[in-house]
């Protein structure tokens, strides 16, 4: 391949107290290649893109653009040159229009008087090369996610880009929009355009990736062509020790009926029917927007329900707030783990003992030895990494996070657990031992819903599937039946 | 040789993080040595105790203003609360003829319904207590002023002087209440159930509701809690003042949002120890008692107050901004 070379890092090095970010990276970008980076988390991906982008100053090393050195970088340089960056965060205003969104920071027209029309058909025109249909006049804050990370992709492509840096772009995509954007990467590739992709999803790295490059506790391990290499290797590769990325076989089989769900309704969700048994892990399956997570909230009383029943062992109860749902020993983990699942600021053992701090307390005053207990107890049994629980869990990353989310679960002694995209952004060792742990709680008995965009994990990990589309139940799928085309036909409602 | 320079080195780097994680408590010992120079009557024990008993008041209310904070609220109607009890109370026992064995409970109860009204109107308005608390802050007010038709409020039994004017070993009343209040707060800020969901409601309201706190009902409880304390100032300053008028208390919630800003709990919500408050509530009370020394003019006394505000939210935003960026560097890593 003699491609031009449009980017290239020189051992770059970024220190942080007492740790090495990046250590004397050098790595090598081509013109009009999607270049994916893998890494567990804390590899040293996002230090590398911050120093690309120049939103980190590195302490030593070259980053070289079309041939020209660069000692030192910063945001405006590095836009000046025709890099753009797409965050896992969207760097989006709200309350303003797409098109306002789309067009930020360029001026279009008159340079005193904002042209609304001639913004919004400039808007519309980039919009136009991606196969959706979103009305640019339309505020940021009433598109869905997915929609929200097309404007973003917009954002940067209206700008003449020569190198766009996507870091987990798929991440809140469901399936048939991944699609849509892998079009638009095809798109800009075929311009010319160096894509610098970042992903957890292997199967994603080899459909979209022309090579791979992998990092490695901020060490570069190797760059690989994509064809030349295969899916163990590379997990090999990033993980540096063997290590299969296999659902864990269940000893036991699903018992009685734990929960039924009758004719739901509420929260965009309509008329939904379904049991969970004991021990039994249901999948519930679903494009961006199909109410899975609207379903999880009405279970967990989060949001009223309209109509319908929820039936515990047999008896109807009334959920009318998380408190009862706790109270009847649901448990919900929520897909925005930042958002809703943990306090950051505070620490690990604050976090896990917070739901049966009332428990544990006399007199309302906390059992002090008791919480300290409990909190070593999950700590250490699902393998929480840390030097001490008095962490600030803020300081944990992505797994060990949601290992705290899941131990808070476990401590409040749940039946019935809704896991809500369980992996998201986790890396693979991590998703492993997710995996064996939710395994190991069907195995005890416990009821698993477990709610995912990621396919393979839905198929692997579930019993049984359920399919939502439009907040409606789609159908139901056993396992002698799991294929992933038939479960995508029933949730984009081509069945 | 070698071990002692490692025990120094050891106990450099242990004074390093105290000093670190105690910056108010620097301030204040940095204060209090400056002003000892330049004043010798300002390291006199009575002295002390004179600029303590000035802000007890303020530090009691502080307490109440904590807990609100904590949970990311803000209560801007503590003055105006006070100027409606102290007024209220006043009426109880001059006009009324209750006597304060009653009249003080009564209006601990009336103060716990101001709260009550903040409370409700913040849960049903859905608005930042911010406005809401500026809004009741001027009807209290206002209300204060009507029922006290111009008047200055006097003749009030002598038992009830104690409050103000008494002393428990030699120490001020006020003292010892503003030490109570703030021991019986701190216990409830850390050992309690009622104290985790404090932090919880300010750390991630959300997940705070997810994990199953009625966060409606712990915002009204917590505006309660910050009326019955702005209500036991009350009784403290109108015994101390022993007149009822409408100038009483006003502007309390200035020094108490200084104070609380100075001693570290955050604006934001989620952080905050009593220690720091009472740190921070002492630092006003020695600048005060400074500038009255030096016979400041009360005008630049106010410059300087509001100067001293504005450093110490900007101390909040300094705060916040390095523990990012710490945090920044450790996950990017």
């Amino acid at each position: 391949m003699d491609a031009k070379i449009v980017l290239s890092l020189e051992k770059v090095t970024k220190k942080y107290p007492g740790v090495l970010a990046l250590n004397n990276i050098s790595i090598d970008f081509l013109e009009g290649e999607v270049h994916a980076l893998l890494g567990e988390n804390g590899a040293g991906k996002s230090t590398l893109i911050k120093a690309v982008a120049g939103a980190i100053d590195v302490d030593a090393g070259i980053i070289k653009i079309n041939g020209q050195e660069y000692h030192e970088m910063t945001p405006s340089l590095s836009r000046s040159l025709g890099i753009e960056v797409i965050y896992q965060e969207f760097n989006l205003v709200p309350t303003l229009s797409c098109s306002e969104n789309i067009m930020m920071g360029e001026s279009v027209g008159s340079s005193i008087f904002f042209n609304s029309k001639l913004v919004d058909a400039k808007a519309s025109e980039v919009l136009k090369q991606f196969a959706v249909a979103i009305d640019p006049k339309k505020l940021v804050q009433e598109l869905s996610i997915a929609e929200q990370q097309i404007v973003e992709i917009a954002k940067a492509v209206s700008k003449n880009i020569k190198i766009l840096i996507m870091d987990e772009p798929s991440a809140p995509l469901s399936v048939a929009e991944v699609e849509i954007m892998f079009d638009i990467i095809k798109q800009l590739k075929q311009k010319g355009v160096t894509i610098i992709y970042i992903s957890h999803r292997l199967e994603e790295v080899f459909r979209i990736s022309d090579r791979v490059s992998v990092m490695r506790d901020g060490c570069y391990v190797t760059t690989k062509n994509t064809k030349d290499t295969n899916r163990q290797e590379l997990i090999k590769l990033m993980v540096g020790r063997e290590l299969k990325e296999s659902y864990p076989g269940r000893k036991n089989p699903p018992g009685d009926i734990a929960l039924e769900v009758k004719n739901l309704t509420g929260n965009g969700d309509k008329n939904i029917s379904f049991v969970v048994r004991k021990g039994e892990i249901l999948g519930i399956s679903g494009l961006v927007g199909a109410g899975r997570t609207e379903l999880a909230m009405l279970l967990f009383g989060a949001e009223p329900i309209q109509k319908g029943e929820i039936l515990l062992n047999g008896q109807p109860v009334i959920i009318k707030s998380p408190l009862d749902a706790i109270k009847y020993k649901i448990g919900l983990l929520t897909e925005d783990r930042k958002g809703q699942g943990l306090f950051l600021e505070m620490s690990i053992k604050w976090n896990i003992s917070f739901p049966i701090a009332g428990r544990i307390s006399k007199y309302g005053i906390v059992n002090t030895k008791k919480e300290d207990e409990i909190a070593r107890k999950y700590k250490e049994r699902i393998n929480i990494k840390t030097p001490s629980l008095l962490q600030q869990v803020i300081n944990l990353s992505g797994g060990n996070q949601q290992k705290v989310v899941l131990a808070k679960s476990l401590a409040a002694e749940s039946d019935i657990l809704i896991f809500d995209e369980p992996t998201r952004g986790i890396d693979v060792g991590a998703k492993q031992e997710i995996y064996q742990l939710m395994t190991d709680l069907a195995d005890n008995g416990i009821a698993i819903l477990m709610i995912s965009s990621d396919m393979e994990e839905l198929l692997g990990m579930s019993d049984r599937i359920i399919v939502l589309c439009e907040g409606k139940l789609a159908g139901e799928v056993k396992k002698d039946q799991f294929e992933q085309h038939y479960i995508l036909d029933l949730a984009s409602g081509t069945h | 040789m070698k071990n002692q320079s490692a025990f120094l080195s050891r106990l450099g780097s242990g004074i390093g993080s105290f000093t670190k994680k105690n910056v108010p408590l620097m301030i204040l010992i940095f204060l209090m040595i400056l002003f000892s120079f330049m004043s010798e009557n300002f390291l006199t024990s009575r002295n002390i105790i004179t600029l303590i008993r000035q802000v007890s008041f303020t530090g009691i209310s502080a307490v109440g203003l904590m807990f609100v904070m904590i949970s990311g609220g803000i209560d801007l109607s503590i003055g105006s609360q006070i100027v409606f009890t102290n007024v209220l109370l006043a009426i109880m026992m001059v006009d009324w003829k209750i006597p304060p064995g009653l009249a003080i409970p009564l209006i601990l109860v009336v103060g716990t319904g101001l709260g009550t009204i903040n409370g409700f109107l913040c849960i049903k308005l859905k608005i930042h207590p911010l406005i809401i608390t500026l809004g009741t802050s001027a009807i209290f007010k206002g209300f204060g002023y009507i029922i006290n038709r111009s008047r200055n409020i006097m003749g009030f039994p002598d038992s009830f002087r104690w409050f103000g004017q008494g002393y428990i070993w030699g120490i001020p009343v006020p003292i010892i209440v503003m030490v109570v209040v703030a021991l019986i707060g701190s216990f409830i800020l850390t050992r309690t159930y009622f104290g985790r969901k404090i932090f919880a409601l300010g750390g991630n309201e959300e997940a705070a509701r997810l994990a199953g706190v009625n966060v409606n009902k712990m915002k009204v409880y917590l505006f309660m809690i910050c009326g019955f304390i702005s209500a036991i100032t009350a009784v403290l300053l109108l015994s101390r003042v022993f007149a009822g008028q409408t100038i009483t208390g006003q502007g309390t919630e200035f020094d108490c949002l200084t104070a609380a800003l100075l001693g570290g709990v955050s604006f934001k919500g989620g952080e905050g120890t009593v220690f720091g408050l009472i740190t921070g509530i002492i630092i006003i009370g020695v600048l005060n008692n400074a500038m009255q020394l030096a016979s400041f003019p009360d005008f630049s006394q106010t410059v300087v107050k509001g100067s001293v505000l504005l450093i110490a939210v900007a101390f909040d935003v300094y705060q916040k901004n390095r523990k990012a960026k710490e945090t920044v560097a450790k996950v990017a890593a």
